[in-house]
C-alpha cells in the first residue's frame, strides 16, 4: 500500500502549482483554470454578440435601410440572442460558480473535475460550428433565436442543421455542469456546513443546475423534432401531418421559460453576496432567500404558455397562465425586500461591485415590473413581440444578469488575482454602463407601447427619434465596456496588493484563504469560521 | 475515514480529444443530413461522422479505462463514491426529462391538436384548413393524405409489445437477482443472471427490429406517415437506442466481473449500470401504455 499512498500524496497533494504552456489549459483539471477560461470564453462571445447588438443598432438609427440587407438583419437578431444566452451569459455563471462554488463550501475541487473540463472545451467547438454558419450558403440562422417552427424548418436556410447540432452540443455541456455543480453542493461541503448555512451564491446555483438539469433535455428534444421535421419527413409542427406548429412553442417555452430564470437566479446569488459585505450587515432573511428562490424555480415550470398569448390558446389557457405568471412576483418581491432590507442602517460603503449591485436591484425590479404588464394577456395582445418586450427582457438580463456578472467579477478579483481593482476604473465603467443602458433600453417602452414591431429592419417615421437615442445608448454601452476589459487585464496584471479578507464586510471561506487564492484550496476541509458556525 | 483526501484527478487528455470528438460527430452527422436533403452524396459527411465516432468509441474505453483502474487502485473513497451517485442520478434525471419532452408532444397532439384540427373545441376554426379532416387516433388519415399517407395499420400491442414488456420487466428481475448475488459475493450467480439479462435485452431489440421491419415493409406505418408515425418512431427509437446503450453497459459490466472487478462492498459501477437498465425498463411501461395500448 506504500505506493498507493505515495500516489495518492503526488495527485492529490496541494503542493504543485500549474501546469507549463498551453497544456495547463487544455488538460486541466483545476476548478480555477476552468472557471477562468469560462469567464475570459464568455466575454469574447459577449463582445462578439455586442458587435452583432451594435450592428441591428445601427441599421436601425435611421428609419428605411441604410448598412445591411433585411435577411443579414435577421440573421444578426438572431445570432445575438443565440450568443449572448447560451455562450455570454450563461458560461459567465458557470465560470464563475466553478471559481467560487468549491472555495465557498470548503472543498478541494468540483466533485467531477475531469468532466468540468469537458463541460467546458465542448463549448468553443459548438459555438465555432454555430458562428461558422454565417459563412454558409443561404446565410446564418434568421429565424429569431426562439427558432419557430415553421420558420426555423420549412422555410429555413440550409445551416439549420449546424445550428441543430450546436445546440445540442451546448446541451450536454450545460448538463455535465450543471451535475456536476449539483455533486460538489451536495456532497463537498466541509463538516459542519448545513444547507442552511451555505452561501445564498451556491443556493441560487443548487437550484439553477436543477432547472437546467430539467430543461436543456428538453430543449434537445424539440430541436431534434425539428431535425426529423427538415430532414426524415416528420409532421411534429406541420399539421398537414397532424402535428402543430404550436406544438413547437409550447415544447419550446418548457425549457424556454425556466431558461430565463437559469439566467437571472445566479445572479440573485451574487447580489445577496455583495450587498451584505458592503452594507456590513448579515443578509436579511436568509431562509425566506432560499424559498424564495425554490419557488421561483418551481413555479417557472408552470407558466411558459405567457410567451404565447396571442398564439390562440383556450381561455382557460390564458387565464392560467397569466394568475401562474403574477404569482411569481410574490417570491421576487421577497428578494428584493430583503436586499432593501439588508441594507437598512447598514454602514455602506459604495465600491464598484456594490454600485453595480444596487443599479441590479433597481434597474432588475424595472425589468420585474414590465414583466408584470406583460403577463397581463388581454394588454399582451397590445404589447406582443414589440419593443416593449424587447426593453423588458433587455433591462432584466442586461442589467439583471450582465450587472450582476460584473458585479460579481469586481467582487471577487481581488481573490482570483491578488490585486484590487482599480477603483477610479470600475467607477467610470458602472456609470458610463449605468448610462448607456438606461439610454439604450428605456426609451423602448415607448416605441414598443406605441406599437414598433421587433426584429424588423425599417420602421415608420414617428418612431425615429427613440430610435436614434437608443443607438446613441447602446454604442456608448458597447464602448465603455472597453473599459471593463481594460480595468481586468489591469488588475490581472498589477495593482494594490489584496489582502485575504479583500472588502472589509466580506464573509464567508472563500474570504479566509489567501488572495490570489493558490492553486488547490482546501487538499482538506477547513474549519469553519467563527462567523459561519 | 468519511473526510479522507478527496481524489482530484492529474492533468487529462481525455475532454479536449472528447470535444473534437463531439464536434467531428455534430458537424460529420450535420453535413451528411444536409447532403442528403439535398441529394447530393454524403462523402465528406459520412467520413467525418466515422471518425467521430471512433474517435469518440475509443476515448470512452480510455477514459473510463483510466476511471476503472483508479477505483480499483483504491484511490476512490466513500466521498468520491457520493459523487458518482449524485452524477449518475442526476444523468438519469436528465433522460427522464428528453423522453418527457417527446411524451408531451404524443399527449399535446393526442389531446389537444388532432382534436382541433377535426374541429372540435374553441379552436376548432382551423378546421377550416381541411374540412373533411376527422380526428381519429391512431391517425390513419392525416389532413393532407398526399405529403403524409397515414398508416395503413398499426402494431398491436397484444403480440410484440407485450412480448417486449415480459421481456424487460423479467430482465429488470434477473438483473436484481444479479445484484443481490453479489452482495452475497455469489460470482457464479452473479454472472449467470447478469448473462441471461444481456439475453433479454438482445431478444427485446431483435423483436423491436423485427417490428420495424414489419410496420414499413407490411403496415405503412412510416416516419412520413403523418404524426402518429412520427411519435411511434420517435419514442420507441430513443427508446431502443436507450436500451442498445443500456445492454452494450451490461456487455461491459459483465465482463468486468468475468475480469474479476467489483465486490460486495464497492460495485458502483455496476449500480449505476443498473439504475440505468431499470430507468429504460420503466420508460418502456410507458411507452407500452401511452404508445400501444391506449
Amino acid at each position: 500500500m506504500s505506493t498507493l499512498d505515495t500516489t495518492m500524496a503526488t495527485e492529490t497533494g496541494g503542493h504543485h502549482g500549474p501546469a507549463k504552456g498551453i497544456g495547463r489549459w487544455l488538460f486541466t483539471t483545476n476548478h480555477k483554470d476552468i472557471g477562468s477560461m469560462y469567464l475570459w470564453f464568455s466575454l469574447l462571445m459577449f463582445f462578439l454578440g455586442g458587435c452583432m447588438a451594435l450592428m441591428i443598432r445601427a441599421e436601425l438609427f435611421q428609419p428605411g435601410l441604410q448598412l445591411v440587407e433585411p435577411g443579414f438583419f435577421n440573421q444578426m437578431t438572431t445570432m445575438h440572442g443565440l450568443i449572448m444566452v447560451f455562450g455570454a451569459v450563461m458560461p459567465a455563471f458557470v465560470g464563475l460558480a466553478n471559481w467560487m462554488v468549491p472555495m465557498m463550501i470548503g472543498a478541494p475541487d468540483m466533485a467531477l473535475p475531469r468532466m468540468n473540463n469537458w463541460s467546458f472545451w465542448i463549448l468553443p467547438f459548438a459555438f465555432a460550428m454555430l458562428v461558422s454558419t454565417l459563412f454558409m450558403d443561404g446565410g446564418a440562422p434568421n429565424f429569431g433565436w426562439t427558432f419557430y417552427a415553421p420558420l426555423s424548418t420549412t422555410y429555413a436556410p440550409p445551416s439549420v442543421t449546424y445550428f441543430i447540432f450546436a445546440v445540442h452540443m451546448m446541451g450536454i455541456s450545460s448538463i455535465m455542469g450543471a451535475i456536476n455543480i449539483i455533486a460538489t453542493i451536495l456532497n463537498m461541503r466541509a463538516p459542519g456546513m448545513t444547507m442552511m448555512k451555505l452561501p445564498l451564491f451556491c443556493w441560487t446555483w443548487l437550484i439553477t443546475a436543477f432547472l437546467l438539469i430539467a430543461v436543456m433535455p428538453v430543449l434537445a428534444g424539440v430541436v431534434t423534432m425539428m431535425l426529423m421535421d427538415i430532414h426524415f419527413g416528420t409532421s411534429f409542427f406541420d399539421a398537414a401531418g397532424g402535428g402543430d406548429p404550436v406544438l413547437f412553442q409550447h415544447v419550446f417555452w418548457f425549457f424556454g421559460h425556466p431558461e430565463v430564470y437559469i439566467m437571472i437566479l445566479p445572479a440573485f446569488g451574487i447580489i445577496s453576496q455583495i450587498i451584505p459585505t458592503f452594507a456590513r450587515k448579515r443578509l436579511f432573511g436568509y431562509a425566506s432567500m432560499v424559498y424564495a428562490t425554490a419557488s421561483i424555480a418551481i413555479l417557472s415550470f408552470l407558466v411558459w404558455a405567457h410567451h404565447m398569448f396571442t398564439v390562440g390558446l383556450p381561455l382557460a389557457g390564458e387565464l392560467f397562465f397569466m394568475f401562474a405568471t403574477m404569482l411569481i412576483a410574490v417570491p421576487t418581491g421577497v428578494k428584493v425586500f430583503n436586499w432593501v432590507a439588508t441594507m437598512f442602517r447598514g454602514s455602506m460603503t459604495f465600491e464598484t461591485p456594490m454600485l453595480f449591485a444596487l443599479a441590479f436591484v433597481v434597474l432588475f425590479t424595472i425589468g420585474g415590473f414590465s414583466g408584470l404588464m406583460l403577463a397581463i394577456a388581454p394588454v399582451d395582445f397590445q404589447y406582443h413581440d414589440t419593443y416593449f418586450v424587447v426593453a423588458h427582457f433587455h433591462y432584466v438580463l442586461v442589467p439583471g444578469a450582465v450587472f450582476a456578472i460584473m458585479a460579481g467579477v469586481y467582487y471577487w478579483l481581488p481573490k482570483w488575482t491578488g490585486h484590487m481593482l482599480n477603483e477610479r476604473m470600475g467607477r467610470l465603467h458602472f456609470w458610463l454602463s449605468f448610462i448607456g443602458v438606461n439610454v439604450t433600453f428605456f426609451p423602448m417602452h415607448f416605441i414598443g407601447l406605441a406599437g414598433m414591431p421587433r426584429r424588423i429592419p425599417d420602421y415608420a417615421l414617428q418612431f425615429a427619434d427613440f430610435n436614434m437615442v437608443a443607438t446613441l445608448g447602446a454604442f456608448l454601452f458597447g464602448f465603455s465596456q472597453l473599459v471593463f476589459l481594460w480595468n481586468v487585464i489591469a488588475c490581472v496584471r498589477g495593482g494594490r496588493k489584496a489582502e485575504a479578507r479583500a472588502w472589509e464586510g466580506a464573509e464567508g471561506l472563500e474570504w479566509e484563504v489567501a488572495s490570489p487564492a493558490p492553486y488547490h484550496t482546501f487538499a482538506t476541509p477547513p474549519k469553519l469560521p467563527e462567523s459561519l458556525r | 475515514m468519511s473526510h479522507a483526501r478527496y481524489y482530484v484527478p492529474e492533468q487529462s487528455r481525455w475532454p479536449i480529444l472528447a470535444s473534437i470528438a463531439l464536434f467531428l460527430l455534430a458537424y460529420g452527422a450535420g453535413t451528411l443530413m444536409n447532403a442528403l436533403s439535398a441529394d447530393q452524396g454524403g462523402g465528406l459527411g459520412v467520413a467525418l461522422l466515422l471518425a467521430g465516432a471512433l474517435m469518440m468509441g475509443l476515448i470512452l474505453v480510455g477514459w473510463f479505462g483510466n476511471v476503472i483502474h483508479e477505483s480499483r487502485s483504491g484511490l476512490y473513497s466513500e466521498q468520491m463514491d457520493r459523487s458518482f451517485r449524485w452524477g449518475m442520478s442526476w444523468f438519469i434525471f436528465s433522460e427522464v426529462m428528453f423522453f418527457a419532452a417527446f411524451f408531451g408532444a404524443l399527449f399535446y397532439v393526442r389531446v389537444l391538436a388532432v382534436p382541433w384540427l377535426g374541429g372540435e373545441g374553441e379552436k376548432g376554426i382551423s378546421q377550416m384548413l381541411w374540412p373533411n379532416f376527422s380526428a381519429e387516433w391512431p391517425l390513419f388519415n392525416p389532413p393532407d393524405a398526399e405529403r403524409f399517407p397515414g398508416p395503413g395499420a398499426v402494431i398491436s400491442p397484444w403480440h410484440i409489445p407485450l412480448l417486449n414488456t415480459c421481456l424487460l420487466v423479467t430482465s429488470s428481475f434477473t438483473l436484481t437477482l444479479a445484484h443481490k448475488a453479489l452482495l452475497k459475493n455469489a460470482r457464479t450467480q452473479v454472472r449467470r443472471w447478469l448473462f441471461l439479462t444481456i439475453v433479454l435485452g438482445l431478444i427485446f431489440l431483435g423483436f423491436q427490429a423485427y417490428e420495424y421491419v414489419e410496420a414499413y415493409h407490411e403496415l405503412g406505418l412510416t416516419l412520413q406517415a403523418g404524426i402518429y408515425g412520427a411519435t411511434f418512431f420517435m419514442l420507441t427509437g430513443f427508446h431502443g437506442l436507450h436500451v442498445t446503450l443500456g445492454t452494450l453497459m451490461l456487455i461491459i459490466i459483465l465482463g468486468r466481473v468475468l475480469a474479476g472487478h467489483f465486490d460486495a462492498r464497492q460495485h458502483f459501477g455496476f449500480e449505476a449500470v443498473a439504475w440505468y437498465w431499470h430507468f429504460v425498463d420503466v420508460v418502456w411501461l410507458g411507452l407500452f401504455l401511452f404508445v400501444y395500448v391506449l
